[in-house]
């Protein structure tokens, strides 16, 4: 019997970037194939020419044996094929009957919706698929698991047979996570086909039954979980053997640079978002806080760095308050911030590489005498900061915006650490990187912490919390639920607390010693 | 497992903030304060003032006047406003203090009206009658803002196709003797705007702003360039025959409110069936959901089969022909000439009253109704002989604009991807 799906040669060319070269990938009926590989290696790019979102240069779609031709998502869900995509194709202020329905709408005579009829078949899909839903919720009132499961009735609505699941754990907590490889492994038991595409390796032997790695739009290898592991899956992936397990020097926590005592912050609806947060940071350690996005992590970081008001509480900072201060005063304390979105807060994207990296100096001697900058300084500086910090960058004068995303992060690492700091605020700080550059901006955090920082980590990336905290701080709806040591704590308790439940047991111990990585 | 993903509703700090609390008690007393100090304090005891209940135009359905003693009334009011005021200070009001502010402000302008009245007579029903009258091309203009917006696509010309269709209605109108033809070729004109609107908005992605500035300033000048040349000259192409009252049998004759609605011209009508059409087709058809899902989140909707394109020029097509009929209102539903810029920033107040409205039909209509009357007080002040220049009535509902969309309101909820271009990736 021929496979349900069938890529022959899908080659797709970016202005300057090969994308996909040449990939052939084969998916049987009823099976769960991993699709590995870094952010950029091409993934997306295929799965959204699968799509009908792009048009492949080259190469051939067959359905069950036959060649296809997809020009745009309506032949692609006409043909079967549906996605879940990593960033919800939801409608906030529609029902979650609106939302399925949009673009397959039920209707009585004359176009008028039939929100009933509709409702009443999500309910069939729901409860054939135990994924659990009511039809009437308006989706901006459901918890990101459920807006998950909303996404996929979509498909289902559509009868759709092969699903792509486009990195559907990123919002998601590690029991979440395992929900939807339960939803997952009761969909190919009903007959359907699943193209799961990831970048974590924990997930890919949890739930494939295949797995293809795509290294630079090419596919590098095939093979099966039970024939791989960590090691051989992220070797391939990378193309290097790659060092999974950051070595820590042990090192005693000094005097508490930064407390912060029962903060509370609200956001612009006067809904608290940071609710009675309690903390305390000590030289020598990283605090890292876990957490799914969007539990007010996000507004934690703005806080302590000045960037948002404070409804009430109290943050010192080496002994100063600075619960009233601007942005600019707790720099000069000595506080680096490296901001969770790079490309809006971290960086001036049209500026050059030298002046994004005196962007929290540049009116400081020697780089300002007066009004007037001095150039030639700023330009030493940029010489020796692309030096020591590994920037690839043609030229000092170069827009930073024109820098891939690992060498953008590492101008505002080089910023930040550059300077004598003693408070260290990182907030997602390798968000979409590659490896290689994972590795480097955490060697860097490591040894901020053996040269005295104190360091905040904020990173709803679990794996990355676990390597590199001392301590543990899970933060859910706006509150600290629990601050635990790294050592010994279970990467299930963790999980258990960033859904909101706070296991009975004091602290499950680990089963297994080894950190996880990053991957 | 899935009990570990419940929903859990955020903490609020409460629900008006102390500061907020504060500022509108002390806002209530300064109105009761007001009215005392301003109106009731100043007039004599005995004075009666009178509310004549003449629509005009129709006899039937009309009421008896009403007489209140000028004084007393005012003072009852003041003190209710102080009372509220108090209590907001206090204790608060919650959810209703937005309401409770309207109410103050209600209980201003009716007390103002009492005190300009006093002695005197001042006929209420004409002025609501003219006020839905004067709300007709703000609602309508409100309308086509919601239309526009509600599909992606900010349409700050509006105003623009207003003027040029006020112009050729009356051109037109004139040219072939026909109210209908004229409105027909106002209607036309406008929707040509629209659609070089549409196109530079959406096929070349322009700022919306900027294309639809440069869309007002374009009516302007070729609206005076041909009313200069032309309709000035030559007054026989300026003479459109107008839109005539026409009572509605039977709801004409409820009392009160059947002659303020229902005796009027077919413009008023035809905003009551937009109102019906545009609230039903978004909220209730296929095409309403495709066309908000459109403005809400383009890609989702592209990614289910939308077009998301033309959905959005369909949505700015029929944002010109509402925007058209408003604009022939002022030649042919109201003066019966053209004059160089007589849509006078309506249709700017009309985008105010859509967001006061917060994009829905009927918000629209009631801000549109809210303006229409305040510039109803202004006129008929004038006439009677108050010692406050006409100009400053002229001004209240700029004001009131500006007040309201300072978000004395609060923000309400925009749709989330309006005056952002689609683009494919």
């Amino acid at each position: 019997m021929a496979p349900i799906l069938e890529l022959r040669g899908i080659t797709k060319q970016f202005p300057g970037v090969l994308a996909n070269d040449h990939i052939d990938l084969v998916l049987h009926k009823g099976e769960i194939l991993a699709l590995l590989g870094e952010n950029g290696a091409g993934k997306s790019t295929l799965m959204n020419i699968l799509y009908g979102l792009y048009q492949p240069d080259e190469g051939e779609i067959l359905i069950n044996g036959e060649v296809v031709k997809i020009n745009s998502p309506t032949d692609a869900i006409s043909r079967g094929i549906g996605m879940v995509h990593q960033h919800f194709m939801l409608i906030p202020v529609f029902t979650v009957t609106e939302n399925v329905m949009l673009g397959d709408e039920s209707v009585k005579a004359g176009g008028f919706l039939d929100r009933p009829k509709a409702a009443q078949r999500i309910q069939e899909i729901s409860s054939s698929y135990k994924l659990e839903v009511n039809p009437s919720d308006y989706v901006r009132d459901l918890p990101v698991g459920v807006q998950q499961r909303v996404e996929i009735i979509k498909l289902l609505y559509r009868n759709a047979e092969i699903l792509i699941f486009d990195e559907p754990t990123a919002v998601l907590t590690p029991q979440e996570a395992d929900e939807l490889f339960n939803i997952m492994r009761s969909l190919v038991a009903q007959g359907k086909s699943i193209i799961f595409i990831t970048h974590k390796l924990r997930e890919v032997l949890a739930i494939a039954n295949r797995v293809v790695v795509i290294r630079r739009g090419k596919v590098v290898g095939e093979t099966t979980p039970d024939k791989a592991d960590k090691n051989s899956l992220a070797a391939m992936m990378v193309g290097r053997e790659v060092n999974l397990v950051v070595k820590k020097k042990e090192t005693t926590p000094g005097d508490v640079v930064c407390s912060i005592s029962n903060l509370v912050v609200a956001d612009k609806f006067q809904n608290v978002v940071v609710d009675d947060v309690s903390l305390e940071i000590r030289a020598g350690e990283i605090l890292g806080v876990a957490g799914v996005q969007g539990n007010g992590q996000t507004e934690l970081v703005e806080a302590i760095t000045g960037l948002t008001k404070i409804a009430e509480g109290k943050i010192t900072l080496l002994g100063k308050d600075i619960s009233r201060a601007t942005p600019r005063q707790i720099t000069e304390l000595g506080t680096a911030h490296v901001p969770e979105d790079r490309q809006a807060d971290g960086l001036v994207l049209p500026f050059s590489v030298a002046e994004n990296l005196v962007l929290c100096s540049y009116y400081l001697a020697p780089f300002s005498k007066g009004v007037i900058l001095q150039y030639d300084t700023i330009f030493k500086n940029a010489e020796k900061l692309i030096a020591d910090f590994d920037i690839r960058t043609p030229n000092p004068l170069t827009p930073v915006g024109s820098l891939s995303g690992g060498n953008q992060q590492k101008v505002i690492i080089a910023r930040e650490l550059s300077r004598p700091i003693q408070f260290l605020v990182a907030s997602q700080p390798t968000r979409g990187l590659d490896v290689g550059s994972i590795e480097y901006i955490h060697k860097r955090i490591e040894q901020k912490r053996e040269e005295g920082c104190a360091v905040l980590l904020v990173s709803p990336e679990l794996d990355e919390i676990m390597e590199l905290s001392d301590r543990i701080a899970v933060m859910y709806r706006g509150k600290i639920l629990a601050v635990v040591p790294n050592k010994g704590v279970s990467k299930e308790y963790i999980g258990l607390l960033m859904a909101g439940v706070v296991p009975e047991e004091p602290m499950q111990l680990s089963e297994e010693t080894e950190i996880e990585a990053t991957l | 497992m899935a009990t570990l993903t419940q929903t859990i509703k955020h903490r609020r700090i409460s629900e008006v903030s102390p500061a907020r609390r504060l500022f509108m008690g002390i806002v209530e007393l300064i109105i009761g304060i007001l009215i005392y100090v301003l109106f009731a304090a100043r007039l004599a005891p005995e004075l009666l003032t009178t509310f004549n209940m003449t629509p005009g135009g129709i006899d039937v359905g009309q009421l008896a006047d009403w007489v209140v003693p000028s004084r007393l009334t005012l003072t009852i009011f003041a003190i209710v406003c102080v009372g509220i005021g108090a209590y907001q200070i206090v204790k608060g009001f919650g959810r209703a203090t937005n309401g409770m502010v309207g109410l103050c402000g209600l209980l201003l302008i009716f007390g103002f009206l009492i005190w300009q009245a006093s002695g005197k007579t001042l006929n209420l029903s004409g002025m609501l009658s003219s006020a839905v009258l004067l709300a007709v091309p703000i609602t309508l203009a409100a309308f086509a803002g919601i239309l526009a917006e509600r599909s992606g696509t900010i349409n700050i010309a509006i105003e623009g196709m207003m003027l040029m269709s006020c112009m050729f209605a009356a051109l037109i109108g004139s040219l072939t003797k026909s109210a209908v033809l004229g409105l027909l070729g106002g209607v036309l004109s406008a929707v040509a705007l629209a659609m070089l609107h549409a196109v530079l908005c959406i096929k070349y992605k322009i700022n919306q702003v900027v294309s639809g500035t440069v869309i007002n300033i374009f009516s302007a000048g070729m609206t005076a360039f041909i009313s200069q040349k032309f309709l000035q000259k030559y007054q026989t192409l300026n003479n459109p025959p107008m839109f005539t009252r026409i009572p509605v049998p039977l709801l004409s004759r409820i009392p009160f409110i059947g002659p303020i609605l229902f005796n009027q011209n077919v413009f008023v009508y035809m905003m009551f069936l937009i109102l019906i059409i545009l609230q039903v087709a978004l909220f209730s058809t296929r095409w309403g959901l495709r066309l908000r899902s459109v403005g809400e989140h383009p890609k989702a909707a592209d990614t289910l089969g939308i077009d998301v394109i033309r959905t959005r020029y369909v949505g700015m097509l029929l944002s010109g022909v509402v925007a058209g009929i408003a604009g022939a209102f002022f030649t042919l539903g109201s003066v019966g000439r053209f004059d160089e810029g007589m849509t006078a920033g309506k249709g700017f107040i009309g985008l105010a009253a859509m967001i006061f409205g917060n994009w829905y039909p009927f918000g629209a209509l009631g801000a549109g109704l809210l303006f229409g009357f305040a510039d109803a007080i202004g006129s008929k002040l004038s006439l009677l002989g108050s010692a406050i220049p006409p100009q400053f009535m002229g001004m209240a509902p700029y004001l009131i604009t500006m007040i309201v969309l300072a978000g004395f309101i609060g923000k309400g909820q925009a749709p989330a991807a309006e005056g952002k271009p689609y683009e494919k990736e």
